[in-house]
């Protein structure tokens, strides 16, 4: 094939072609490059960065169900503020009687829900023995483990009684867990959701967005938004674009924490840093032969500079924390003094213990920015004193059947404990890390028959230290809440005390 | 040629279901299942056990696969296991991004390939050609993902013209819904193009090396009229039939761009399915995709059956 | 196939060689050197030097750790030559010999078979595969060359056939299996040197196909571990440092292009070279 046929140039037409197409390319760019989003300010986008499965928050554990649902469609009996305390929700009030094992919740009058049904103490009941029955789907079955009886003497009283001390069942009930449903809607609140709270569900383009829209019946103040839109979008730069852009108003949690720079010089943004509930630990497979060893422990703990560490992964988000505690909580004590960075002593240890320089460690590191960006830089500290770290990016289906359960087939693992007050996992038979201290477990179990405050935030100390001492994990830093937001939107939570987006007191200033 | 077809079908018929057998059996090794995920950390053991039940997924895998095929033959692909819908409502609605993504990027890459290709080969060895085929080997070489990098630095930071990323969806902003996808799809076609100019070029210079196209010109009919009247529609048969694998191809390949823009379509909905191990959904995109290959292959296939009857006897 | 094929030929061939074989000689040599000498070791990290631009000390800046640029780019070629190579010889180790069985079975079962186990390997994007493999047994090299080579394996058998049926017809190989000689002898002495050519030739635009996988799939997060370096990895983190790095975003998809583009040239090249006639299967 391909003899010289001899065509001549054809090159006036070549030039044609050429022109034609690059004005047509041209053309298009412009043309589009045109077209700008209109906006309105009536109501308020969110970006949020992982999709709900559903909307039911009593069946299943995604955040990512709360952080649509909680409080804007949703409510429970108490609820829970920006700063972290229980308020009341759908029970007006409460009285404790002095066993202070019995409950009496009163109603709150005039109560409906989006579809019109009204409620009374019987949804109540329902909802929680629905939560706690056999094949519920509810996660957090043991926020109700305490539950006796759930009494309806009339339809604005219930009255629950408890089979222990449970310093925190207020609080519990005020998660997205313990909401309450209509029995007539419950099944099909997954796809179509009906609650009492002040919006009510308008759209759900999945992959894209949700929309709420005000519901017309709700028995509390009017929201100031008519419509709340949750856009998903789950790549960080994706996220700066959507707000430089104006399709999204707020970011709650910014996913890409090196952008903060430029919207903090941009006036059209606030960005405010909160705390979250979330302690960013190196956990430590306490199973493993070498980490039982508390020297090698605590020589990993003085192998992590945690403030390079916040610096390089976070770009300065974060609070260093020695423990497993919120620094933000009134029981908190800062051990980060007692672990140091220290690496010549973390090298002491290490060979104290016996642990040969180019020891090996496989380090599984789920998806989230804190764990893999930590995951490098941690790595090279620790490599600085003489491991070897192999680094295992893993999905969370990976991460909860090799490191969570199974059979715990990994050194270490980043991971940020998001749950309120949950230095109680140290205390639990074989958690992931296989940490295993009976003197903690007694510590543990007294703190619940603590009832006052005061005696109550001294054992918690004594705990925090208690694992600082044993090295239980390394302890790295407590997550950021970085929002970043148009600077007219107002009445966002700054702090994040439980994973929701409270939409209820936002409004354009 | 009955024979021949129904040989092919025959085939057709069993690639499918050996694909679907790989495609189940490889996904069974996928550590984690989609319960543990959806109710997290802290549940408790009865509840998991009753949700797997729920979703089926302590069925054996024999029953398993029996029911997803059987339901796929009649036209069910049954529902998700995260979000508890029909999969084919998923499925359309990623279809609508991510089809008319690979319509506009197959659209970019044909109106840049065929003139490309034409000029390359009619000015061949010249430097128009060599400027040209230059540029499709730099073509070739650039990353799609990549490129669609460039253009986000280009036309979203520096110039504020396009979102960096995102779909703002059809019923609400079609004209924005557009725009979204235009950045992505020259990101796919210009790769494409590449592709398909040098294509283009062996085709028509395959075609012009023709007895009959000299034939053509020593009867002294003009270059257009060779071009126009006959080397182009000869040449159109295999470009056709090589552009409908490429598009096949170009379905697929769309799974990194959707990635690099956020565009909520097929390929973002099979790595988020298999992250959340939706394995039903995973199975369904899995089967579509490659199943979409292997009957525009056959189809592909029957079509130079019918143009080259030597190809009837099997190979 | 032989729409396929490309390059020009009047006397074109000979600069389209060399041009590819320099580009491709410099990244050899980029990984040679990287063995054993880069500017810093390339994971070294130091957190306060992050996110500069080039300067004396850093040539062409530092990542995100404060890594130098330059030295993990040069540790990406050494990676992505690996990558490359193991996953033609996975591709050879297999589809040399499907491929030669394939040949002297024609249109048998073996045949037959090979056929349709190639169709079926083509039928699933060679991404798709990757994606896979790399969510049962989570990311790395080793997963990233066995999802480029299933497929390579696929690809040299088909080639390897075309080429031996076409080597098979000629008269010195009839006159060989007239005279019934074993069939090993005939592969080894009179198949496998004459089709070395059209091997090679496939071999480099493979190699140009494994590198271009691996950076998609270290760019999705599925390939190359970290801290090890990978270009594809390096415009992964770039993507959200965009406003505030656009080199980082660079550098890397640069390399990429230079390599792809130096292997693609020299196997085109070496086609014309080697024969004119021999039209190789273009990996697309």
């Amino acid at each position: 094939m391909a003899q010289n046929i001899g065509i001549k140039p054809v090159s006036g037409m070549a030039r044609t072609l050429y022109r034609t197409m690059g004005l047509i390319i041209a053309s298009g760019i412009m043309a589009l490059a045109l077209i700008g989003p209109a906006s309105a300010k009536t109501g308020v986008v969110l970006a949020i960065t992982l999709e709900p499965p559903h909307l039911d928050p009593t069946a299943g554990a995604p955040a990512a169900i709360d952080e649509v649902v909680y409080a804007n469609l949703f409510e429970g009996l108490t609820r829970i503020d920006a700063l972290g305390q229980v308020k009341p929700g759908l029970a007006e009030r409460w009285v404790i009687e002095d066993d202070g094992l019995t409950y009496r919740f009163i109603l709150r009058k005039g109560v409906t829900f989006h579809d019109g049904a009204s409620l009374d103490s019987s949804d109540v009941k329902f909802s929680f023995d629905r939560a706690v029955a056999e094949g519920s789907e509810n996660a957090q079955k043991g926020l109700f483990s305490a539950i006796e009886t759930i009494e309806t003497p009339d339809p604005q009283t219930v009255v629950i009684k408890l089979t222990r001390k449970e310093g925190l069942f207020l609080w519990n009930l005020g998660w997205g867990d313990a909401v309450i449903v209509d029995p007539a809607s419950a099944e099909t609140n997954k796809t179509n959701p009906v609650g009492t709270g002040p919006y009510k569900l308008d759209n759900w383009t999945r992959g894209d967005s949700i929309r709420l829209v005000r519901s017309s019946n709700y028995w509390g103040q009017k929201p100031a938004m008519d419509s709340v839109t949750f856009k998903i979008i789950a790549d960080p730069s994706a996220q700066v674009t959507a707000l430089l852009a104006g399709d999204v108003d707020v970011v709650p949690n910014i996913g890409a924490p090196e952008s903060v720079a430029q919207f903090e010089a941009d006036p059209r943004f606030v960005v405010t840093q909160g705390t979250t509930e979330g302690e960013t630990l190196l956990a430590m497979n306490e199973r493993r032969p070498l980490l039982q060893d508390v020297r090698v422990r605590k020589a990993i703990q003085h192998a992590i500079d945690r403030q390079a560490l916040i610096d390089g992964a976070m770009f300065g988000f974060g609070t260093p924390i020695g423990s497993h505690f919120a620094p933000h909580n009134p029981a908190y004590t800062d051990l980060t003094e007692a672990t140091p960075y220290d690496p010549e002593k973390a090298k002491d240890l290490l060979a104290q213990a016996g642990v040969a320089p180019g020891t090996k460690l496989v380090m599984k590191l789920p998806p989230p920015t804190y764990a893999r960006r930590g995951g490098e830089i941690v790595a090279a500290q620790l490599k600085a004193v003489g491991f070897d770290v192999e680094q295992i990016p893993v999905d969370w289906g990976q991460w909860v059947s090799e490191v969570f359960k199974g059979d715990h087939d990994f050194d270490l693992t980043i991971v940020s404990h998001t749950e309120p007050l949950d230095i109680g996992i140290y205390a639990r038979d074989d958690y992931y890390f296989g940490y295993d201290n009976p003197a903690f477990k007694t510590l543990m179990s007294k703190i619940d028959t603590v009832s006052d405050p005061a005696g109550r935030n001294t054992l918690y100390k004594e705990a925090q230290r208690m694992l600082a001492d044993d090295a239980a994990n390394a302890f790295l830093f407590q997550l950021a809440k970085v929002t970043v937001q148009r600077k007219d939107l107002k009445g966002l939570w700054q702090n994040a005390p439980i994973q929701a987006n409270d939409m209820t007191g936002a409004r354009w200033e | 040629m009955a024979g021949f077809i129904s040989h092919r079908l025959m085939m057709l018929v069993l690639t499918l279901f050996v694909a679907s057998l790989v495609v189940f059996w490889v996904l069974e090794l996928l550590p984690g299942d989609a319960a543990q995920l959806l109710l997290g950390t802290e549940v408790q053991p009865d509840t998991l056990a009753a949700i797997r039940a729920q979703l089926g997924l302590d069925r054996p895998a024999l029953l398993r696969y029996g029911d997803w095929i059987g339901g796929l033959l009649t036209g069910d692909l049954g529902d998700s296991l995260v979000y508890g819908i029909p999969i084919w409502d998923m499925v359309r609605d990623r279809l609508a991004v991510s089809l008319p993504l690979a319509v506009m990027a197959f659209t970019i890459a044909t109106a840049i390939a065929l003139p490309v290709g034409m000029v390359a080969a009619m000015q061949r060895g010249r430097l128009t050609d060599l400027i040209l085929m230059g540029f499709a080997q730099i073509g070739l070489a650039v990353p799609n993902f990549w490129f669609g990098l460039l253009l986000i630095l280009v036309f979203a930071v520096l110039n504020n013209w396009f979102n960096a990323g995102g779909f703002p969806g059809w019923q609400d902003d079609p004209v924005g819904s557009l725009k979204a996808l235009f950045l992505p799809a020259l990101a796919l076609g210009v790769s494409e193009a590449a592709i398909l100019s040098r294509m283009v070029r062996a085709a028509m210079l395959e075609t012009l090396g023709e007895d009959y196209v000299r034939t053509a010109r020593a009867k002294g009919l003009s270059i257009s009229r060779v071009l126009f009247g006959h080397t182009l529609g000869n040449a159109m048969i295999p470009i056709a039939t090589l552009m409908g694998l490429q598009f096949a191809f170009l379905v697929a390949g769309s799974v990194i761009v959707e990635n690099v823009f956020y565009l909520p379509g097929i390929g973002q909905l099979l790595l988020k399915a298999i992250f959340e191990r939706d394995l039903i959904l995973v199975r369904d995109l899995v089967l579509m995709l490659s199943g979409f290959v292997i009957v525009l292959s056959f189809c592909v296939d029957i079509a130079y059956g019918f143009i080259d009857p030597r190809l009837r006897r099997t190979q | 196939m032989r729409l396929l094929m490309s390059g020009s030929k009047s006397g074109g061939h000979l600069p389209q060689l060399w041009v590819g074989g320099a580009l491709t000689a410099i990244v050899l040599i980029t990984a040679l050197v990287a063995g054993f000498w880069t500017p810093y070791p390339a994971d070294q990290q130091s957190i306060i030097d992050r996110l500069q631009g080039p300067s004396m000390a850093h040539w062409l800046g530092t990542d995100l750790y404060g890594r130098d640029i330059l030295s993990r780019i040069m540790g990406g070629a050494q990676t992505a030559l690996w990558v490359g190579m193991a996953a033609i010889g996975v591709g050879l180790a297999g589809g040399l010999p499907l491929g030669l069985a394939a040949a002297m079975n024609r249109n048998g079962l073996i045949d037959t078979a090979i056929a349709r186990g190639s169709d079926l390997i083509f039928a699933f994007p060679a991404l798709l595969t990757a994606v896979l493999i790399a969510a049962i047994h989570g990311p790395g090299m080793i997963n990233v060359i066995v999802a480029v080579g299933i497929f390579n394996i696929a690809v040299f058998a088909r080639v390897v056939r075309g080429a031996a049926l076409s080597i098979m017809a000629r008269p010195f190989l009839q006159a060989a299996i007239a005279i019934g000689r074993p069939w090993p002898s005939i592969a080894l002495v009179h198949l496998l040197p004459n089709i070395a050519g059209v091997v090679a030739v496939q071999a480099t635009v493979q190699f140009a196909a494994a590198i271009l996988a691996e950076a998609a799939l270290s760019y999705l997060g599925l390939g190359i571990k970290p801290p090890d370096p990978s270009w594809g990895k390096m415009l992964a983190d770039a993507q959200t440092l965009l406003y505030l790095s656009p080199m980082q975003a660079i550098l890397p998809g640069l390399a990429i292009v230079w390599t792809v583009l130096g292997l693609n040239l020299l196997g085109d090249g070496l086609r014309d070279a080697l024969d004119p006639k021999l039209r190789s299967l273009r990996a697309v």
